[in-house]
């Protein structure tokens, strides 16, 4: 029987994570060109030996502009995922523990949140707050705050009566000290499944949003804003110019979806049952 | 045992409960941006005005018209009265009012959403029902391929991806300039669904046009929401065919086509919900894609104001996406409740 | 005169593969079922008895590989030249000649479709009715299985009934095809007592009236020795023994259907007599399972129980065994079971 996608999609992903974490911190001591040195002469080669990536409309060249632009995209990715996780994981912890109306109520509200087009609200806040990084990974953080909640608020509330919890409480731990101490370690893989998938959707958000101008701007390097400098030069022929970013995004999202993906069969080996029989 | 009755006062109030039930949501939406304007880190009415540019009497005026100096509450009635009105405010890029500009505006971005909506079910039912059917056939994979794939590319690389293939290379696609070949006449507006109104005015030049021209905007966009699609269609399928009902129907000899539909009708259900979710995230993701192709819908123009501090619109923009989702829902909703008797029932 | 059983089995076996694990579901289960007759199938659960229904109605998954050295139905020969049975030759028996009866009926209909629509079209397939006659012929059936109003019920959705209801449509779903043979697996698990008997009542009327053969399935031993001529005892995917009914209490040989006896309600005299069967059922992914299953919960087993196979073998008219330590010493000589 063939391997699934999944299983033999770990050790990619793992070797991906390495090339693009090598990236994001070495990123600047590898290129070999500046990011931000403009060449007019050489203008708009296409990839060649020098120039792996070919060059861009000012001659800069594409390998070192999307090598260095690993590490904003990543950390702004990362940055707006944990804000997220932790922020939205504490508070559907808490809806999740105290249950009632106001557990019911955030679920609610929550539900209708998940489905609304949310790109939509990233470019509302944006507006609101100016156009600048930390806003973007607020945003960002923002908008994928749902599905923690709901997560958290579902895996905790499932637990809240169980035996161990029970015995915790009996022994006199205080509220707090049981939410945090006692069921988010609990919650805590799944979290992190999910965490790892919604690494690549924050990716995605926020190269979207510098994409049509919003957040990172030029002549900063990021794969979005990449692929909007590249963008004219299609219908003109120069592919490369949105090709490469392109590539990294699918790429760096690829990896992020392939380990969600293996994290998900290590710590939830019923669900991986469940498709075996599929 | 009771058989429930549907009478027309039965029906009406499902709707009724499911309207009331949407009213928090345009609650919340219209609050949040009424948040977004009025309650800003400096002059709302400066942020509200023609830009950095505009004069102190335009503020004042603007000032005085949103009653900045009364309390919070009542100035979001103010607000909300102003909308209902159709009142939604003016742009300064446009000098129109937002209202107008986003009622021009809006069946572009729709026909391209509906369009690319129907390509996306067209494609997905098929392929997630067919890869749950043969098991690790050429379906199967095709369809694993397509929902890890689909959903790592972002929307605006396969758009300018597709543009360079169809396009500079082959030629067949015409180039991403709007909805129509500048060079002809558009049909005179009936409804503002270009394929519609070239039909109705008898052009098949302009119906061409309009066609090829929505072809790769609506294929873009589809790609990324055939992974979703697919793969919950597949999900259900494989656990339908596993069920008591398709079971039943194998033990009374039914022919496997008899099989299959019934297979089928239970599986599109969750598929319904699914689909309505992804309808919403079209909307999202027009804003990238009208840039990209130039389209002349809802999201560039939100988008031209958002980078011209043109704020107006932007407020009116994601009021029109909030009203839009909301009905979105209630269709999905209503749908749902015509498939399924047993919703019904519940209500 | 002999007319060929209504099924003959022998021989039978389940492998079922996993991922991970190979399952013995069944081994070597064989059994003769005539026209008219009514047969029990009954074993705790895990016992292998759904399984075989399934497998009988060809009913299982792909995974599932099913061996016989003997399938027939009413003579017909139902393996091919591998040994495995006809996928097309089940497609045309079910639904015409074998009806299906399930457990949990409410699940087992079709949600979506109202109850008439479901009937109106096995009639027309299976009878070739044309739609106005097939929805007559719906009627009259919704009428024969004793739910009332039936042009109401017509229209009536599967969550809107009964299990009791359910189970009466589901009856008159498996026999609108006028099979021969009707398969009920575990029809009143589930029901309330009073319903369960009247259940059973509509379903040994109906058999009565059609000259069914029936195939009952259970894990309750005093409801098949009621209501089934005779009895097929099932214990881990192996036939253990089958005996009349009537000679159940006194005659049961096989220290498996002496045990289920004597877990029987209705076989003590006081709660305090009832005694559970020993142990557990075996772990069917061991590759080391005993010849017969029962050796390890078995009082009377010993060595040569584990290693060798008891032959199946005929005590009596209709009473036949697979045991080295069957409970009666029989008096004539043992022969061998054809």
């Amino acid at each position: 029987m063939k391997a699934r996608l999944p299983r033999t999609g770990a050790p990619l992903g793992l070797l991906l994570l390495a090339l693009f974490l090598a990236a994001a911190l070495l990123g600047p001591a590898l290129a070999p060109f500046d990011p931000l040195a403009t060449d007019v002469l050489n203008r708009l080669r296409p990839p060649g030996a020098t120039h792996w990536f070919g060059t861009d409309a000012l001659g800069r060249d594409l390998f070192s502009r999307v090598l260095v632009a690993t590490r904003l995209d990543l950390g702004m990715a990362a940055g707006a995922v944990v804000l997220s996780l932790l922020a939205g994981s504490a508070l559907g912890a808490w809806c999740g523990f105290a249950g009632g109306r106001i557990d019911r109520w955030v679920g609610r509200l929550v539900d209708v949140l998940m489905a609304f087009p949310l790109f939509v609200v990233a470019m509302a806040l944006v507006a609101a707050w100016g156009n600048s990084v930390a806003n973007i990974v607020y945003a960002t953080a923002l908008i994928n705050l749902p599905f923690y909640i709901r997560l958290a608020r579902g895996e905790v509330g499932v637990r809240r009566g169980a035996g161990y919890v029970l015995a915790a409480r009996l022994g006199g731990a205080s509220a707090p000290r049981l939410l945090f101490g006692v069921l988010l370690p609990h919650v805590l893989p799944m979290l992190a499944v999910q965490g790892s998938i919604n690494l690549g959707w924050a990716l995605l958000n926020g190269a979207g949003l510098s994409f049509i101008g919003l957040g990172v701007r030029p002549p900063t390097a990021e794969w979005g804003v990449l692929v909007s400098e590249g963008a004219p030069y299609i219908i003109t022929g120069q592919w490369w110019l949105a090709f490469f970013p392109g590539l990294a995004l699918f790429a760096a999202v690829g990896c992020f979806t392939l380990l969600g993906d293996a994290l998900r069969d290590l710590l939830d080996p019923r669900g991986v049952a469940e498709a075996a029989r599929s | 045992m009771t058989v429930s009755v549907s009478t027309g006062a039965n029906f009406a109030g499902r709707i009724g409960a499911r309207v009331l039930a949407a009213v928090p949501v345009l609650l919340g939406a219209v609050v949040f941006t009424f948040l977004l304007t009025h309650v800003l880190p400096g002059d709302p009415a400066a942020f509200l005005a023609s830009g950095p540019s505009a004069g102190p009497e335009e503020i004042a005026q603007i000032r005085a018209r949103m009653g900045l100096d009364q309390p919070l509450p009542t100035q979001l009635w103010h607000y909300l009265v102003a909308l209902a009105q159709g009142d939604w405010g003016q742009s300064h890029t446009t000098g129109q009012p937002v209202w107008t500009d986003l009622r021009q505006r809006l069946p572009a971005t729709l026909e391209l959403t509906f369009i690319a909506f129907a390509l996306t079910l067209a494609v997905a039912l098929p392929l997630g029902a067919a890869a749950a059917l043969w098991p690790r056939s050429v379906w199967d994979r095709t369809c694993t391929l397509l929902t890890v794939g689909g959903s790592c590319m972002p929307t605006f690389v396969i758009a300018l991806l597709l543009v360079y293939v169809f396009y500079f290379l082959l030629g067949w696609a015409p180039e991403p300039t709007g909805r129509i070949d500048a060079m002809l006449a558009p049909p005179p507006i009936v409804t503002g669904f270009l394929l519609v109104d070239a039909t109705l005015a008898g052009r098949p030049d302009a119906l061409a046009s309009a066609a090829g021209r929505l072809l790769l905007p609506a294929v873009s966009m589809a790609l990324f929401s055939l992974a979703p699609v697919a793969r919950l269609m597949r999900a259900s399928m494989l656990g339908v065919l596993r069920s008591d009902p398709v079971r039943t129907a194998r033990a009374l000899g039914l022919p496997r086509r008899a099989v299959l539909a019934s297979a089928l009708h239970l599986a599109l259900l969750p598929v319904v919900t699914g689909a309505g979710m992804v309808f919403s995230y079209m909307l999202s993701a027009n804003v990238v894609i009208e840039k990209v192709f130039a389209w002349p819908g809802i999201g560039s123009y939100a988008l031209d104001a958002l980078l011209a501090s043109d704020h107006a619109p932007l407020q009116g923009f994601v009021l029109l996406v909030a009203l839009l989702f909301v009905g979105v829902n209630l269709g999905v909703d209503l749908l749902h409740s015509r498939i399924d008797p047993r919703a019904r029932a519940g209500a | 005169m002999s007319t060929a059983p209504m099924l003959e089995v022998d021989g039978l076996s389940l492998r079922f593969h996993t991922s991970s694990d190979v399952l013995n579901v069944l081994d070597n289960v064989g059994f003769t079922l005539q026209a008219g007759e009514t047969l029990g199938l009954v074993g705790e659960s895990g016992s292998g008895k759904s399984v075989t229904a399934l497998a009988l109605a060809g009913l299982l998954d792909t995974r599932a590989q099913v061996r016989a050295r003997r399938l027939r139905f009413q003579g017909r020969d139902l393996l091919n030249s591998q040994g495995t049975p006809d996928a097309a030759a089940w497609q045309g028996l079910r639904g015409r000649r074998i009806g299906f009866v399930f457990q949990s009926p409410r699940r087992a209909l079709h949600p979506l479709r109202t109850v008439g629509d479901q009937l109106q079209q096995v009639l027309q397939i299976h009878l070739g009715l044309k739609a106005v006659a097939a929805r007559q012929e719906a009627l009259a059936w919704i009428e024969r299985v004793g739910l009332s109003d039936p042009a109401h019920r017509f229209k009536a959705y599967a969550h809107e009934l009964s299990g009791g209801q359910c189970q009466r449509v589901m009856i008159a779903l498996a026999l609108a095809g006028d099979p021969e043979l009707l398969i009920a697996d575990e029809p009143t698990t589930g029901l309330d007592v009073s319903t369960q008997a009247l259940v059973l009542d509509l379903i040994a009327g109906l058999a009565r009236e059609r000259r069914l053969a029936t195939l009952l399935i259970t894990h309750d031993l005093a409801l098949a020795a009621q209501r089934c001529a005779r009895i097929a005892v099932m214990h881990a995917g192996q036939l253990v023994e089958t005996l009349p009914s009537a000679a159940l209490r006194e005659g049961a040989a096989h220290p498996y259907t002496r045990q289920m006896l004597r877990a029987t309600p209705q076989s003590a005299p006081t709660l305090n007599a009832l005694r559970s069967v020993d142990g557990t059922l075996p772990d069917l992914t061991r590759a080391d399972l005993p010849a017969c299953r029962f050796a390890e919960r078995c009082e009377r087993s010993d060595a040569r129980c584990r290693s060798q196979a008891a032959p199946w073998t005929r005590t009596g008219a209709q009473h036949a065994l697979a045991c080295w330590h069957p409970v009666h010493v029989f008096p004539q000589p043992l022969a061998l079971a054809a």
